[in-house]
This record gives C-alpha cells, structure tokens and sequence, in this order.
C-alpha cells in the first residue's frame, strides 16, 4: 500500500548549495511526522518543495498517488490540498484578521463571502480569536499571529499541513498557546509534517520522527526510539548538543 | 580575580585618568555676546526696513506692529544667552564649594541654554536677511515682486487660465497612475519569455526619465500636428493643445511613477507573495490582493512628490502656447512690467499644493495609526 504523501530521493540545490541531497520520506493519513535537525539542514527547504513554492531538481513527490512535482502540476490546485504556515506567521498586514482568513476561501474557491465569513469565524471562536476578528494583525501578540495564520492555511480545508518551525519567532511564553492548537488538530486526525525545534512537543505529538543531516533523512523512527536510543552518530551528537543547551 | 574577557588595562593601559570639572563660564560669556550681536542685527535690519516704507495709513500701522512684534519677540535670543551666563556663573559658585553634582547639574542647565541661542539666533538672523532683502535698493523688492494691486485687477484672467492648469494636471495624474502601474507590473514579468517586454518597460523609463519635460512637450505638441500623427488631427485646435500636453507630461511622469511603483513593489517582502501562493492564490491574484495594495499604501509619499511635480510641471506647457495661468501672467508682465503677476500665479500653486501635502500627511498617519499597535 502507498503512504499519503510519497517523497522519493528529492534533490534541491540553491546556484552550487545543494540542500536537499535525495530525501525519502512517507507520510500516511493521520500521521504527525516531526523533521528535526540543525539549521540549514534542509527541513523548511523541503517543506516548500512538498507545498510547490520551490521547484524540486529531481526526485518525484506523489500526494494520494498523483504527481505533484516537475512539470504540467497544477500548483494552485496543489496549495489547496497543502497548506503551510510559516516561521514568520506572514499575515498580510493590510487586511484585518477576518479579510487574511476569508481571502483564499473566497478568490480561489469561490466561496460566498457571507459563507466564507461564517466558516472563518467558527474557525477564530476555536481558538479563541474571535473577538480579534476586526483587528490588523499588528495589533495581535505573535501567539495570536500565529494562530491566525494557522486558522487562515485550515480555512481552504486542507489534507496535509505543512509547518515550518511555527514557534520559533515566539517569546517563550506565546508557545504553548500555538503548539495546543497543534496537539487539537493532531487529535482531530489531521496529517501533518512539521520542521520544528521543539523536542518535549515533538516527542509528545508525532508518530514519527525524522532527523534530517546534510540533505537526507540520516534516521527515522517513532519519538521514543529517536529520543532515547537514536542510532546514528549525527543524531546522537545533535541530541547531545540539544540536551546541553537545556532544550530538551 | 579577572580573566582575559574582562581584562580592561589591557584595553586602555592605565592612563584612563577622568578629566576634572571645569564651569564653562569662558564658553557662556562667548555664547551671550554671539546673542546680543544677533539680536542687534535683526534690529538694525528692521530699522534700515522700515525707512523703505512708503505707504500710509493702515498698511503703515501693520507693517509697524509686525516690526515691533518681531523685534519684541527677537529679545528671547539675549535671554536665553543671559540665562545660560547666569547658570555657568552659577556652575562655577557651586564647583568651588565643592558641590560637584549640583555644580554639573548647573553646567547642563547652560548648555541647554545654549542650544536655545543657537535656534533662535540663526532663525533670527534669516529674518533680518529677509528684512534687509525686502528692504533693499529703497523697497524696490516689494514694488516690484510683491505689488498686489496688479494681480487682484484680473483675477478671473488668471484663474482661467489655472483652471487649465487644473485640467491638465488632473486628466494627467489619473493617467500616470494606471500607466506607471502597468509600466512597473511588466517590469516584474518572470522568465525568458517575458525578456522582451520587460527591456521595452526599461528602454521606456530609461529614456522619458533622462529627457527634460520641456523638450518632450515641445517635440510632443509641436511635432504630432506638424508630422500630422493620426489620432490627434481629428481633434478641434484647442482640444488637440490640450490632449498633446496631456500626453506629454503623461509620458515624462508615467516614468517617474513607475519606478515609485516598481521600488515599492520591491520593497514588500517576498515572503508575503510566498503566504498568498502557498494559499493558492495565482501570480495575478496575488499581486492585485496582497502585493499591490501593500506597496500602493508605501508609496502614497513619493507618488504624491511626484504629482505635485507634475502639478507644477504644467507650468511648461504655456512654452506651447496653451493659455494656462503662467502664460497669461506673463501676457500681463509684459503690458504692465511688473512681476506681481507671476507672483501671484506662484501662490495660486501654492493654493493647490500645499493642502495636498498636508492631506497626504494626515492620509498617512491615519493608516499606520489603523495598521499599527501604539
């Protein structure tokens, strides 16, 4: 049986840096799969290669058995059924909080505003938000921003979500509001793949781990095999180097 | 115990002694002559205005208030200057009774002082230029530039001919606003196949950039009617005038606007194009939902420079023969040789571009009061 997403020796390289040197990596329906590594090992690389943001050089990503890399894919179509939400939230800062999530649903699905604008506010009472519902996003806390952005990628009522190293511009404090509403839509069934350096959560939350090192995935396993007994010497220096900065 | 990160001799050696406090009381007693001398030559100024005088009544009573209130007004310079002696004598006093602290506290208080003088006395001495000016050669100036009586007989003349004005400038902004945009949008066609059109956008602002309007409206509305362009010799003589400067201040500004567009389209963060991509969102949606309207509210400061350019620039166009407000007052100069009228035709922009300024100030701050927390 194929996985969900299939991404099959993937190579990505920036001018002479290849970034990506044949990654495979399987993700089933439901799966949470956490991508750990250090920075400029290719995990947020991979993650817009898998959404269409950046063209891939070779290899092959097939979603549900469909092409969805190289030539003649519909990206837009793509982005529909992928969504992604950024390091740095990357709300538009001209529209209100209700404009940033009711945009896509309305321009590209086609959705009534009125409809579009009932949905997103369910989405906000979810989390929280929906008294913030008017406000421009740089009135908002980043925690806030983040949740937005989250509830803005889930409006267009995606199959897999993508997110890259979502706290990581978040004081301290401002994480566990973010990260509980990943644990919800982990219950809830959703498919995610997240780039994170958040250990306890990663550990916690996914069924899978994946330790990526210089463009490929040096180790898989599910959380409690990765943390405690981490076969590889890269991961295990990496985790020692995590337990030594007191993260983990 | 120190290690080598904090070792400061080794950054310094061991001369670091800290200067002793000394009163500036040679600096205050400088600073309070420098004031009264600037003082005494605005007064001098308005003195040596006011024997140019040589009107009466009312205009007199005015014209003297206004001095008086001046040289009244001028005496903060000296004060202030008298202020700071008196807390550097003061400085002084407490230093030697060995009240260091206060004594530096005093030490502040004059150089506070001083940049009161210096504030006050350099505007007060572009006063006294201004009045030394508007005075000199017996008020000739006045006469001259500033002779109301002229402009006031023929108001209505001038204020046609600004209407002119008016029209030119505004048919040309709304024009330059969509052409920049759409200049500067195909500057940002990706790819090889796009290459063509790009260098054409380039080659465009390149060479309307570099020209000097004036030449473009002389070659425009002179040339199209003698070359006889089609489009343009259907239209009746003043309606041809007309749309020939509009096009070609269009052609000269719609440069400059689209490099205001392509710098603020630059400036929105591509990270924002990838959110709205990642959303589905094609390349078009894009720019006209999140890219554009970001970058529009940016520019709103430089576009309006340039407009208030191109407000001006329509000046040029009496060179052509079109009847607007420069070209009538300079009809006028010629028959009465006074220069007022061009004076007046002067405060007329004026008038118009002023507002404008303030409005797009208040523009501004009323978004980023909207957009932004504090």
């Amino acid at each position: 049986m194929s996985s969900f997403l299939e991404i099959e020796s993937v190579h990505k390289s920036f001018g002479t840096n290849e970034v990506l040197s044949g990654v495979d990596l399987h993700v089933n329906e439901h799966q949470v799969v956490c991508l750990i590594g250090a920075s400029g090992s290719g995990k947020s690389t991979l993650l817009r290669c898998i959404n269409g943001l950046e063209p891939i050089d070779g290899g092959e990503i097939r979603l549900d058995d469909e092409r969805v890399s190289g030539r003649g894919v519909d990206v837009n179509w793509l982005r529909q059924e992928v969504g992604i939400v950024f390091q740095s939230f990357n709300l538009f800062p001209h529209m209100t909080v209700l404009q940033n999530v009711t945009l896509a649903p309305v321009k590209v699905l086609g959705r009534p505003k009125a409809e579009a604008r009932e949905r997103a506010m369910t989405l906000l009472a979810q989390i929280g938000l929906a008294d913030k519902a008017t406000e421009y996003p740089d009135r908002l806390s980043g925690g806030q921003q983040q949740r937005v952005a989250i509830v803005r990628a889930l409006a267009m009522g995606p199959r897999l979500l993508l997110l890259d190293e979502i706290t990581s511009a978040l004081d301290p404090e401002l994480v566990a509001e973010v990260l509980n509403i990943v644990r919800g839509l982990a219950e809830e069934g959703m498919t995610m793949l997240l780039a994170t350096h958040e250990m306890g959560f990663a550990r916690e939350v996914s069924t899978k781990v994946c330790f990526l090192d210089c463009g490929v995935v040096a180790e898989e396993g599910p959380p409690e095999q990765i943390f405690s007994e981490p076969t590889h010497p890269r991961t295990q220096s990496f985790l020692r180097r995590i337990i030594e900065a007191d993260r983990l | 115990m120190t290690g080598a990160l904090t070792d400061r001799t080794a950054a310094s050696g061991d001369t670091r002694a800290r200067p002793p406090f000394r009163p500036p009381v040679i600096e205050a007693i400088v600073w309070f002559g420098l004031s009264v001398v600037a003082l005494a030559l605005l007064w001098w100024a308005i003195w040596f205005f006011d024997g140019t005088l040589n009107t009466s009544g009312w205009g007199l009573a005015l014209g003297r208030v206004a001095e008086v209130a001046v040289a009244v007004l001028a005496l903060a310079v000296p004060i202030n200057g008298g202020r700071g002696l008196v807390a550097a004598r003061r400085s002084a006093a407490l230093a030697r009774g060995g009240d260091l602290s206060s004594a530096r506290v005093a030490a502040d208080d004059f150089r506070q002082a001083v940049w009161y003088v210096v504030g006050f006395g350099l505007t007060a001495l572009v006063v006294a230029f201004l009045f030394w000016f508007f005075g000199s050669n017996d008020g000739k100036v006045r006469e001259v530039l500033f002779n109301w009586q002229f402009p006031l007989g023929h108001m209505s003349d001038l204020f046609r001919g600004f209407w002119i004005n008016v029209k030119i400038f505004t048919v040309a902004e709304v024009i330059v606003l969509v052409w920049g945009l759409l200049v500067a949008v195909v500057r940002l066609i990706p790819g090889r196949a796009g290459a063509p059109l790009r260098w054409l956008a380039v080659a465009y602002t390149d060479l309307f950039r570099g020209i000097p309007a004036l030449l473009v409206i002389y070659l425009v509305v002179f040339g199209f009617p003698l070359a006889k362009v089609p489009l343009f010799t259907s239209l009746g003589r003043d309606a041809q005038l007309f749309w020939l400067a509009v096009l070609a201040l269009s052609l000269t500004y719609g440069a400059y606007v689209a490099e205001v567009y392509r710098a603020g389209l630059d400036s929105i963060h591509w990270s924002q194009t990838a959110a709205a991509r990642s959303l589905g969102l094609s390349q078009a949606q894009t720019l006209r939902h999140v890219v554009v309207p970001q970058a529009v509210r940016r520019i709103v400061p430089p576009l309006l420079n340039d407009f208030i350019g191109l407000q001006k620039d329509t000046a040029l166009v009496s060179v052509v023969g079109v009847l607007d407000i420069v070209n009538r007052a300079t009809i006028l100069k010629g028959q009465d040789f006074n220069l007022t009228y061009l004076t007046g035709a002067a405060l007329v922009f004026l008038v118009f571009t002023i507002p404008l300024t303030r409005l797009t100030d208040y523009l501004i701050r009323r978004d980023q009061a909207r957009m932004r927390a504090n």
